[in-house]
């Protein structure tokens, strides 16, 4: 398997603060990796640098042996790394089918003149454009598709605004995708059902995908491996077997005995 | 990080031909900036000099006397500039919005104090001894009026649209600022309305610190300095003023403490808007004549003061509308007119903007930092 | 889960309020005399006193104050109804605050009245005048004057309550009757224009509708809305529920309609509403790409007009034989209109990706300040001395000479002309702003209004979007820009001020932001009948009063209707999300509250 992305002693500061500190971090291609961590652990940072959203202040991101640090977010997502956001972050007021549509920009390219003539090629891509967006949208059932697709976003339920995202990640056509907390807010069983979904992910559309989240079920289910990070760095990485039982792990979770402490 | 670009939150250092034509808009102002100030530094020297020529044939040496005379003009102006940036300021870092109307504020404050004037002029109350006691009547009558169009303001206009988006009501505010200039050009006619002529004690020349200063131009800074002293202490130290920057930091949490976020709104209104008074008056002292166009230019110059201090800063304000003042003033001589512009005065309003420009261009957080809460700050 | 049954299984509601609410009447007495005082002394009734409405019953001055007495009264009665309370039932007690608000008004006016009798403020208030006194008295003495607004404001501010209490049909009614007449009157110029022998018929002389012809009008509005109502909206509903291949052919057929209308009538009508339709199709170009900028791709450019300035400049440079005397010899110089169009279309282009390039990564509110603020610079540098050897400076470049196209010339005093050539450029703006709104760079521009960090992460590249939506905006506004410089023939840096910007912002966010129809509606209302910045309208004696009410205008929509009169439904949907989500729940068409089951394929559309 070859190195997708390879991260090399990464730090980000906010203010003197350390969000991330040295870390370091890889995805072999057709992994999945879950990250873990307690609340405040840079996970998110950890995305919002990958992404392109915050600049680090020191290491490297390779991405298929390409360093990514100082590219804007779009070009990031050109490049092939896509994410969901926390906080649901969807284009509320367009319609389902727009924002697949839409999140199909950076792999399309007619522009002003092509619409302005209706030109083939144009009336070409749009096509495309609906049918991959349709195609990504039917990737969650009937939920998203039919008379729901013209509906705008903002009338989705929670979870589907969820699996909306995971859609319109899918439609940038990336090959790493970055899911943050995927099944926050889910019921068992629709985070069951998602669990399924984020396997076929790579097993039918070859997603590498690197995974927040706190539902550990979830990460037994999937992850072929689990980094944790506590304080902005790696605290441990391996098997879900292994961290879970590695005593440090439960003690960043936990917090330490108190005879412990000094 | 080189300071020049961390206003187009460049993220990294690969640039797009976006970041390329920036950073030669830069250059190309930077070096006309420089080439400027070493033509004028040469005609300082020798006005013969070949570099003073280069451009302006016309080189001529600026005296001593005429320089401090700028930097005065530009301090008196630049005051009064802070003044109304604080409301502008205050009224941005609480609400996170501009009040475009702000400068409407401060014009309905220099009609006012075109109306109390000249009726206390006809009672001949605007000379002598009782010029004084006369000034400071009116400077608070300004103030109530423009606080009270401020709170008016606040309450018609702004306050049903918190929590929309924060275009809303800046196009409201717009609008606002349309209203008022028009109603007050039909409820007192087009023309330009003169103040009576300052009293002759007050005219006279001074000299401090080897400066030759009108007495009109340091009754304005004294003036302003005893508002900004005021101003700081109701902030830094009375309740209210607590209550104003808890409001500033997070609206919900503020009033989850007990504070009425409501009142501290209007507070910040009224407070911003009694400032922009007094600015009127001071207006009025100084250029003595004011139209219904009055409070645009100098309500943009503040604006542009207040983003200079760093928004919600309220010395950074303050700071902020002195060295604009001054940059306005000497900028038409000692930069443009040695890089050959001609009719320089003309273009003293194009200066304030193309400053403004540079300024959000270049450091949209200040010179002095910004205070918002972050919800803002997006 | 059971929350989903909620709406059916309502608690019962509170009863409503039904005591008199003294504070609200006293409130908005207050801003009513306000109102009333304010529109006296800024010189509305005076000025407007020249043009009669009804001959010799009613003219506008005394309309001008007429309306507002009424405004109030229907709105005092039209409270929020509180969550959770019955609707206040509409009674007596409305009529009585009708009453009250009105008389409080009344009493403002008679204090003016007294005010301007006993003391001369004229010194500053221009308006603090004899005249007004007399205008005021309805010509009758101190002594009428000082009490006859108190029952008459009253008894309008009664009249506005007692609309609340008809039915909804009787309602419309009234509401048509009192239209019909103000607008039959108020274009009468227009009307005239169009269909010369309706003069004698329905005008008066010195101007006015006859008294009878009012009538007779009256009539035939209230017969209209009573009994034709019907037809007009089964043909709506037909059109609403059309789909598909039925609804594009009825579009078409509509668009066809109206621009065969918009091309026949300015051969019917006379120099003024050609004058006036040209006018509006200047302003309609300038809108239509305001509405690329601000509407589609939500940035606030406050200085739009400098794209007018530049498309007209540049025009007035290429083919004027008096343009500045500094330009090199090899620069062209007065060439034919489409090269100059061509160039122009270029110059614009380019001076969009200067203007927008600095600013297009600023957040918006300080983007509209710093593009206000270009706007104001462009225009400084066209009247400075320091190009004076190229602009004239306030002089202007004058000797525009007409547009010649051999079969026909387009030129300032054949303003059908004019108005063609806008029709044809405001055909292609409409057709550019129809068809990227629904293409790939509409469906950018729409993401970056709504998010523009995601937008981003998800592979957008907000910078080149935004500057094209700029650019775009640019050569649409320049064209106008063209345009206007042929027709006047000569060019002056005092057609190009802020307000310029301010108005044609009105109109789009009037219209409707992001909405084509709405912008046109929006154009042919606002400049129609109040004017551009100094085009007169067809009230051209609201000319004085126009800016006021563009201002007036602008709180009003951004406080009641922020999505404008057309408006346009996805921009409606954000600005009020709230509302939106809640009636989307009611519904049924929210799935938050519908059990969401586990299978992938179960459909969970709701019942």
């Amino acid at each position: 398997m070859t190195r997708l992305l390879d991260i090399q002693n990464l730090s980000v500061t906010f203010g003197g603060l350390h969000a991330l500190k040295d870390l370091n971090f890889h995805v072999d291609e057709g992994e999945i990796v879950g990250v873990i961590g307690p609340n405040g652990a840079g996970k998110t940072t950890f995305f919002n640098m990958i992404s392109g959203m915050v600049t680090p202040s020191s290491g490297q991101i390779l991405f298929e042996g390409e360093s990514m640090i100082g590219l804007d977010p779009n070009q990031v997502t050109q490049r092939g790394i896509s994410r969901t956001f926390q906080n649901v972050r969807l284009f509320a007021n367009m319609t389902i089918l727009e924002n697949v549509m839409v999140a199909q920009h950076c792999r399309t390219s007619r522009g002003v003149w092509g619409s302005l003539l209706n030109t083939k090629g144009f009336r070409q891509e749009e096509k495309e454009i609906r049918e991959h967006g349709e195609k990504v949208l039917g990737f969650f059932g009937s939920r998203l598709i039919g008379y729901r697709m013209d509906q705008p976003a903002s009338v989705l339920s929670y979870a589907n605004r969820r699996r909306l995202e995971i859609a319109r990640a899918m439609a940038t056509k990336p090959k790493l995708l970055l899911l943050d907390e995927p099944v926050a807010g889910m019921n068992p069983m629709e985070s069951a059902e998602l669990t399924d979904l984020i396997g076929k992910l790579r097993s039918e559309w070859g997603f590498t995908i690197v995974m927040i989240e706190h539902d550990m079920d979830v990460v037994r289910d999937v992850s072929d491996r689990v980094v944790v990070l506590d304080h902005g760095e790696t605290l441990a990485q391996g098997s879900f077997d292994e961290v879970s039982t590695n005593p440090e792990v439960i003690e960043a979770y936990l917090g330490r005995p108190l005879e412990k402490r000094k | 990080m080189f300071p020049l670009t961390s206003a187009v939150q460049v993220k990294g250092s690969r640039r797009t031909t976006v970041d390329w034509f920036l950073v030669l808009i830069r250059v190309v102002l930077i070096s006309l900036i420089v080439v400027g100030i070493l033509a004028f530094i040469a005609q300082q020297i020798d006005p013969e000099n070949a570099f003073a020529k280069w451009r302006n044939p016309g080189a001529n040496r600026l005296t001593a006397a005429q320089f401090k005379g700028l930097v005065v003009t530009g301090l008196s102006q630049g005051a009064m500039y802070g003044l109304i940036a604080l409301g502008y300021s205050m009224v941005y870092g609480v609400l996170g919005f501009i009040n475009f109307a702000h400068g409407e504020v401060f014009m309905l404050g220099a009609f006012t104090g075109f109306v109390t004037s000249n009726k206390l002029a006809e009672a001949g109350l605007w000379e002598g001894a009782a010029f004084l006691p006369s000034v400071i009547m009116t400077a608070i009558l300004a103030a109530l009026i423009a606080t009270g169009a401020a709170v008016l303001m606040e309450r018609v206009a702004y306050r049903p649209l918190r929590g929309s988006p924060r275009l809303i009501p800046l196009i409201t505010s717009i609008g606002v600022s349309f209203f008022i200039q028009n109603a007050v050009i039909l409820l007192f006619g087009p023309g330009a309305k003169s103040y009576p002529s300052n009293p002759e004690w007050l005219q006279q020349k001074r000299s401090i610190l080897t400066f030759e200063v009108e007495g009109t131009k340091i009754l304005v800074l004294i003036v302003a300095a005893i508002s900004m002293a005021g101003l700081w202490f109701f902030v830094e130290r009375t309740k209210t003023g607590k209550a104003m920057r808890a409001v500033a930091e997070d609206k919900e949490i503020a009033s989850l403490m007990g504070i009425n976020v409501d009142r501290t709104i209007v507070t910040t209104f009224a407070v911003g808007g009694a400032m922009a008074g007094i600015a009127g008056i001071l207006w009025g002292l100084l250029f003595r004549s004011v139209i219904a166009t009055t409070g645009f230019l100098p309500g943009i110059k503040a604006f542009t003061a207040a983003v200079v201090g760093g928004v919600g800063n309220l010395g950074g304000a303050m700071a902020g509308g002195v060295s604009l003042g001054t940059a306005e003033a000497t900028a038409p001589l000692v930069l443009l007119e040695p890089l050959g512009v001609d009719g320089v005065s003309q273009l003293r309003d194009a200066v304030a903007f193309t400053l403004l420009i540079l300024v959000l261009l270049i450091k949209p957080t200040g010179l002095f930092g910004e205070r918002l809460s972050s919800e803002d700050r997006a | 889960m059971t929350a989903a049954s909620v709406p059916n299984a309502a608690p019962a509601l509170l009863p409503a309020d039904t005591s008199i609410d003294w504070n609200r009447i006293t409130r908005f007495g207050g801003l009513l005399a306000l109102g009333l005082v304010f529109i006296s002394l800024a010189g509305m009734p005076l000025g407007l006193n020249q043009r009669t409405v009804i001959e010799p019953v009613l003219s506008l001055g005394y309309l001008a104050l007429m309306w507002l007495p009424f405004l109030a009264g229907y709105n005092v009665g039209n409270e929020i109804v509180l969550e959770g309370m019955e609707a206040t039932k509409k009674g007596p007690r409305d009529l009585l605050g009708g009453l009250i608000v009105g008389a409080i008004g009344g009493v403002g006016l008679s204090i003016l009245v007294l005010l301007i009798d006993n003391f001369d403020l004229r010194d500053p208030l221009v308006n603090w005048s004899p005249q007004l006194l007399e205008f005021l008295n309805f010509e009758n003495g101190v002594g009428f004057g000082s009490w006859i607004w108190i029952p008459f404001c009253g008894l309008l501010g009664l009249a506005g309550a007692s609309l609340q209490l008809m039915s909804q049909t009787m309602r419309r009614a009234v509401m048509t009757v009192i239209l019909a007449v103000i607008v039959l009157s108020v274009f009468e110029f227009l009307i005239i224009d169009i269909v010369d022998p309706l003069k004698k018929v329905l005008y008066a002389q010195q101007g006015g509708l006859k008294w009878g012809a009012a009538i007779v009008v009256a009539i035939l509005a209230a017969a209209f809305s009573l009994f034709g109502r019907e037809p007009i909206s089964q043909v709506r509903s037909n059109y609403n529920d059309a789909t598909g291949p039925e609804k594009s052919r009825q579009t078409a057929v509509l668009i066809g309609l109206s621009v065969l209308a918009l091309i026949v009538i300015p051969m019917f009508t006379g120099k003024i509403t050609q004058e006036l339709l040209a006018n509006v199709g200047i302003f309609l170009l300038l809108a239509l790409g305001l509405n690329i900028v601000v509407g589609l791709a939500g940035i606030l450019d406050l200085g739009y007009v400098a794209f007018f300035a530049v498309g007209g400049y540049t025009t007035a440079v290429l083919t004027s034989s008096n343009r500045g005397e500094d330009w090199p010899s090899w620069f062209p110089s007065e060439i034919h209109w489409v090269l100059a169009l061509i160039a122009t279309v270029i110059m614009a282009g380019i001076v969009g990706l200067i203007i927008g390039a600095p600013v297009i990564r600023m957040r918006g509110d300080y983007l509209a300040i710093v593009t206000l603020g270009f706007g104001e610079i462009i225009r400084l540098l066209f009247l400075s001395d320091w190009l004076n050897g190229y602009f004239n400076g306030a002089q202007g470049i004058t000797n525009i000479p007409p547009a010649d196209f051999g079969i026909f010339e387009i030129k300032g005093t054949d303003p059908r002309s004019v108005f063609y050539l806008v029709l044809f450029f405001a055909a292609i703006s409409i057709y550019v702003s129809w068809r990227l709104e629904r293409s790939r760079l509409g469906r950018a521009w729409m993401a970056i209004r709504e998010d523009e960090s995601v937008a981003e992460a998800m592979g957008i590249n907000t910078v080149n979007v935004k500057l094209m939506a700029f650019v775009v905006g640019a050569v649409l506004a320049s064209f106008s820009g063209a345009i206007f410089a042929t027709k006047v023939g000569s060019i002056f840096p005092t057609s190009f001020l802020i307000l310029v910007s301010i108005i044609i912002l009105v109109v789009v966010i009037v219209g409707g932001m992001g909405n084509i129809v709405g912008v046109i509606v929006g154009a042919f209302v606002l400049i129609g009948v109040l004017g551009g910045p100094k085009q007169p309208g067809l009230l051209q004696e609201f000319s004085e009063y126009k800016l006021l009410i563009y201002g007036a205008l602008l709180i009003w929509m951004m406080l009641k209707r922020p999505e404008g009169l057309v408006p346009n439904a996805r921009r409606s949907r954000e600005l009020h999300q709230d509302e939106f989500l809640q009636d989307a729940w009611l519904k049924g068409e929210v799935d938050d509250a519908v059990p969401d089951s586990g299978d992938v394929d179960g459909t969970v559309a709701p019942a």
